[in-house]
Order: structure tokens, then sequence, then C-alpha cells
């Protein structure tokens, strides 16, 4: 899954747009292997590319079970990458609920796949130094992660 | 240890990567749950498990595992063959169960990937 672009701004530092395809979970985490190659390729420290590539790959994830696909946007400075996870979903009802590790909404056949045990959340914050969660019901939700360099 | 010597323990078959087969890994992580894996595993390890889909792979790669090891006899599909072998993935097939499986690699001395 190539980027549909990327820019270079010195202000802006480089950006990266993916469109999540929310009807196969076969395909679900594309964005997130791109990604990490990317960071990859331009020579990151390797903590650091785990890090970004699970706290997207679990964002993904959850896009991809919960609310039919959406967008990502990865943002590359040199001291920090921040990872955007937009969708138009059903929203999440509690989010402190949510965050609990073991808590989750997904269905059997989710499980069945090896996701839905309540860590994908959970995931995000432990591998990011900021996770904002910005969720509306029946609007859907953004996701902002950081990741520091350093 | 080699994956070789890990798939002969085994009485495993290789799936993928017949040309990675000698690379050394250092330990080993067991489970069902890919949330798990990316919680607690650590990196370059192997994986045990009984799930074949394609985020079996995807999750090995997000933490640079080098084999995944499927029990009970279980086959993957020609495309989670290729994912893995695009990505340089050794995947090992064999009839033990999860928990002989485990044991014998542990009874072995690999470290368990915590």
């Amino acid at each position: 899954m190539p980027p549909v672009f990327c820019v270079v701004n010195e202000m802006e530092g480089l950006k990266f747009h993916f469109d999540i395809d929310g009807g196969d979970f076969a395909s679900a985490g594309e964005a997130s292997v791109e990604t990490k190659k990317k960071l990859r390729q331009m020579g990151f420290p390797p903590d650091v590319i785990r890090r970004c590539a699970i706290a997207m790959y679990e964002g993904e994830i959850n896009m991809v079970i919960h609310a039919h696909g959406g967008v990502a946007d990865v943002e590359v400075f040199p001291e920090r990458i921040v990872i955007t996870l937009t969708d138009h979903g059903p929203g999440i009802p509690d989010v402190s609920l949510a965050m609990q590790e073991g808590y989750s909404t997904a269905t059997e056949q989710i499980h069945d796949m090896g996701f839905g045990a309540g860590m994908g959340l959970p995931n995000m914050k432990r591998y990011t130094e900021d996770l904002k969660i910005e969720t509306k019901v029946g609007v859907g939700t953004k996701v902002t992660m950081v990741v520091d360099v350093s | 240890m080699t994956i070789r010597e890990i798939a002969q323990l085994l009485d495993a078959k290789a799936l993928s990567g017949n040309d990675l087969l000698d690379t050394a890994v250092q330990d080993v992580f067991c489970c069902d749950m890919m949330s798990d894996v990316l919680a607690f595993a650590t990196n370059q390890s192997v994986l045990i498990t009984g799930l074949v889909n394609s985020q079996v792979i995807r999750t090995a790669m997000m933490l640079d595992m080098r084999c995944i090891v499927f029990v009970c006899s279980k086959m993957p599909s020609e495309e989670v063959v290729s994912l893995a072998e695009d990505n340089d993935i050794v995947l090992l097939t064999t009839a033990h169960y999860m928990y002989t499986t485990a044991g014998r690699l542990y009874a072995t001395g690999l470290l368990r990937g915590e």
C-alpha cells in the first residue's frame, strides 16, 4: 500500500497519508507495514520504529474492526513522529473503560482472528509518549499518538 | 539455536524461507492473541501459534520476528505463505500440540521472549 502522497516541508515535516480499507481484515496493517519501511529507510532507531509500527498497527486494526476503516496520517519530524488516525465509525462511549486492559466490544469472529482481547488502546498508550482520543458517539473517533525520537 | 534445529526438534516442515533456516534465534513467544504478542513479546523471537491468518504474519513483521511455528498441523493459505516469503519470515508447521511444541523448545534453554 503506497501512501497517497508525501510532502517535504521543513516546518511541517514529512507527511504520509493512507486510506484504510474497512472491508478487508486480511489487508489490515498494510499502512503500518509501509510506515515501518519508510521510517527504517529514513534511519530512525529500531526502538522508535518498533513503537510507531505497533501503535499504528493496533490503531489500524481497531479502525477496521470497529469503524469500517478511515484514514491514517503520519508526520515525521527529526525529534518526534505524530500518527493520526481518523474514522467515522460509531465512536467510543466510555474512553476510560476502553483504556482498561482486557475490556473489548469485539465479536467472537474478531477473537478468532487473534484480536479483540482488549489490548489495542492500552498497547497504543504503552508504546507512545502521548495518546489523545477525541471521540463522539455516532460521529467518529480521532486518535493522535506521538512517539519521541530521543 | 538455528531455525533448522527447531524444525528438526519439532518434526516440522518449512513452508517458507528455506534459505533462512540457518538463522540463529534466541527466544520464543507462545500465544494466539496477537495483541498480547505485540504487548509482551520481544524483537526477533520465534512465535508459536495456532492461528494461520495474515495478521499473524503482520504481527511478526512489526516485531521483526524471524520464524512462526504453526501447531496441530495447521496450514496457512498460499496468500499467507507468500506474505511471509516476501518478508523473510520462516513458516514452520508441526503436528505437535502447542503445549508439546512450547515444552520441547523450553527444554532446550531457549528464552521465553518476555
